[in-house]
């Protein structure tokens, strides 16, 4: 398989997904970033990946041997690796935001975590490193299981970008935020109430996940991968368990695969549901919170029931699932489904109807779709500024491939559209819970997964509620068989929290919780 | 306007009795309502700190808001500063980065100064652990009353903890 316009054969990974991968020079690396650009691909992620035996075996233990960017276009993804040389302790590679400005942030993780520096990229402040460990110190360049022990530093102050002018002023927020959600800082300058510019700084809760992976054994990572981000665990559960599955090239039965769609959808309504209720009561329409935190428990609960487990957390398994849907539990769920379809009209309805909250809603934070194409805006809320990318109906696997599934869209890119997209999806959901509670194959539910003798490489790719869960793995043959030498878990947040800083220009500051809201990113899934 | 009255009406109220908290159940807690508001002079107030966690935590201490739990309901309510709060609930291995924020968080808030670390992370640090960017638990930053396990802990089991904190303070 070839990207338009660059001239690189690229092998393909075994996985339920198109993935394909190869190794290329500085030239290429470039090169491919203006292909795909052009043909209106996106940059998925980019991370440092592990040495490369075979032509950086000098660099090995001193370097962090390539760095990895990964492309989506309609084929599928394209997983490049750039081996570096080390000169002087310092690796570099060519910038990519010139072509992808969303590469900013990642190239700034990649540079804390890994000591490789993108050349003559603008913004080289530290990202993920708050000062709490040495500059000179890169985590992920420690081999395996030894690590020396760091002295924790004192944090240091961060050079936000200043605005100057009559009046203008800045509010500082966080990272201990007003409500129970997650640790970042919100830098406003404003003028009165209007915002001219928002610079976030995140990272507070990076806690060491891409380092702690590669000291557990590959057939329990998975229970790490599922706690990057915590709304999101059957996403990433999942996304890992495809990477290993297709870096020891196993096949899983039907009916596991058919069970972990079944848990995905289930969590993304549970996610919408939270955050329908969410929006309503950011927009002082109280009466949604306590309505949709009503369906939400009540679905909670049922998962507790089918699946032993209110998140579904550590329900998927490499090779399968945990444990089989007991049969007695279908009636009851399609039931259920059948409620909260015509809960979730009604509710849609009034919200619908209800001018006050419409008012709100409607204009408010405003991502058009050209600016969403050009900030690399994905999943549901790309969806919602017309970025009609959709794991599940681009490349549909199994049980995808039998259910056609109708992909929510919209143009508007306001807190209106993020909230219909939301609706649309919670109902489609719905559908597919039930087509595959009717259609759910009989068998086994896990398959026993053999690691690998040497080294091996393998993707996942899956659509979680959010947006896209990609996760990179490569194994390597350890002491004590085979061990994780890299493994990347990319967060969809990674793409849309810069794009919120452009949703938030020239809205008032009253408006920024229901922006931040409608858009509802991770922190922990990107802060690593 | 009607249509929302409407689903009021038909929702009816779903609240759950709060949940048994070891010797007699209803009785104690209503009597530990009465003193908490004799001593504190108020409801018990509540600020939530993530000092590092996946966020599963915070879907669960979230969901005590929802109408079965209803925490507000019991007098017990999430305000927005440490200097208002008797209580922090604190979630998540501390991460190195969120060290000194959870340090002066826990320097703002007023005596009582109840401390309840919630989850597996908060306890003992859980899949985590300690590293270069991860302190542990909870404990190895800021003094810790009650421990509540689990990866996430139930709602029901995030409100035990809130009232076994309260209760030992109060007979204390």
């Amino acid at each position: 398989m070839k990207i338009p316009g660059l001239d690189v054969d690229f092998a393909a990974l075994p996985a339920p997904v198109p993935v394909w991968h190869a190794q290329v020079t500085a030239q290429q690396w470039q090169a491919a970033a203006s292909a795909v650009c052009e043909a209106g691909g996106r940059l998925l992620a980019l991370w440092a990946g592990s040495a490369i035996e075979s032509e950086a075996a000098g660099a090995q233990s001193t370097g962090a041997g390539a760095v990895c960017a990964a492309y989506v276009t309609l084929e599928g993804v394209f997983w490049l690796a750039l081996p570096l040389e080390c000169n002087a302790g310092e690796q570099f590679y060519p910038d990519l935001t010139p072509a992808f400005p969303v590469a900013s942030r990642m190239q700034r993780a990649a540079a804390d975590l890994s000591g490789i520096r993108a050349q003559g990229a603008q913004d080289q402040r530290p990202w993920l490193n708050h000062g709490a460990w040495a500059h000179d110190h890169f985590p992920l360049l420690q081999g395996g299981i030894q690590l020396p022990q760091v002295t924790p530093g004192a944090l240091e102050d961060y050079p936000f970008v200043r605005v100057e002018g009559d009046g203008v002023h800045e509010i500082a927020v966080g990272p201990v935020h007003a409500g129970i959600i997650e640790p970042g800082h919100f830098r406003f300058s404003v003028v009165g109430e209007r915002v001219l510019r928002l610079e976030q700084r995140l990272g507070y809760t990076h806690k060491g996940i891409e380092q702690r992976m590669t000291q557990l054994v590959p057939l329990q990572a998975h229970r790490l991968a599922g706690r990057v981000s915590g709304d999101s665990t059957v996403a990433y559960a999942w996304a890992y368990c495809m990477a290993l599955e297709s870096a020891t090239q196993t096949t899983i039965a039907r009916r596991a695969a058919w069970l972990r769609a079944l848990m995905l959808e289930r969590e993304r309504i549970a996610n919408h549901l939270g955050d329908l209720g969410a929006l309503g009561n950011d927009a002082a329409f109280a009466f949604a919170l306590a309505q949709f935190s009503r369906l939400r428990e009540d679905w909670l609960r049922a998962s507790k029931a089918a699946f032993g487990h209110r998140l579904m957390m550590d329900c998927i398994v490499p090779g399968g699932v945990q444990s089989d849907l007991d049969s007695a539990h279908i009636a009851p769920m399609v039931a259920s489904c059948r409620t909260l379809e015509t809960e979730v009209r009604r509710l849609c309805d009034i919200f619908e109807a209800h001018a006050g909250l419409q008012d709100r809603f409607l204009s408010t934070g405003r991502v058009a779709p050209a600016l969403a194409a050009r900030l690399g805006l994905t999943g549901m809320a790309g969806r919602a500024s017309s970025q009609a990318w959709d794991v599940r109906c681009d490349h549909p696997f199994v049980p995808y491939d039998g259910l056609s599934v109708a992909m929510a869209t919209r143009s508007n890119g306001d807190v209106a559209a993020r909230v219909a997209v939301r609706f649309d999806e919670v109902l489609e959901s719905l559908r597919l819970i039930q087509r595959m509670l009717a259609e759910l194959p009989e068998g086994s539910v896990r398959s026993d997964v053999a690691l690998p003798e040497g080294s091996a490489r393998g993707a996942g790719w899956v659509e979680g509620w959010r947006g896209e869960i990609f996760v990179a793995l490569e194994l390597e043959s350890g002491s004590q068989g085979s061990r994780i030498a890299r493994c990347h878990l990319h967060d969809p947040s990674w793409q849309n929290w810069p794009a919120l800083e452009h949703a938030i220009l020239g809205n008032i500051v009253p408006d920024f919780p229901l922006i931040n809201k409608s858009f509802n990113l991770s922190y922990s899934g990107q802060d690593l | 306007m009607w249509r929302v009255l409407h689903q009021i009406a038909k929702t009816g109220i779903c609240s759950e009795p709060a949940p048994d908290i070891g010797e007699a159940a209803q009785l104690e807690a209503t009597r530990i309502q009465s003193e908490l508001l004799a001593i504190l002079g108020q409801a018990l107030t509540i600020r939530q700190v993530d000092a590092g966690s996946c966020n599963g935590c915070e879907l669960e201490i979230n969901a005590l808001g929802n109408p079965y739990y209803n925490i507000e309901g019991l007098g017990i309510k999430f305000v927005a500063s440490p200097r208002h709060a008797d209580l922090l609930l604190v979630t998540g291995p501390v991460a190195r980065n969120m060290e000194m924020a959870l340090r002066r968080t826990y320097d703002a808030t007023p005596e009582p100064k109840l401390v309840v670390a919630v989850g597996e992370c908060a306890c003992d640090g859980g899949i985590f652990g300690q590293s270069y960017a991860s302190c542990g638990q909870v404990s190895n930053v800021i003094p810790v009353d009650v421990l509540v396990t689990g990866c996430p802990p139930e709602p029901l089991e995030i409100l035990r903890g809130i009232l076994t904190a309260v209760r030992r303070r109060v007979k204390a």
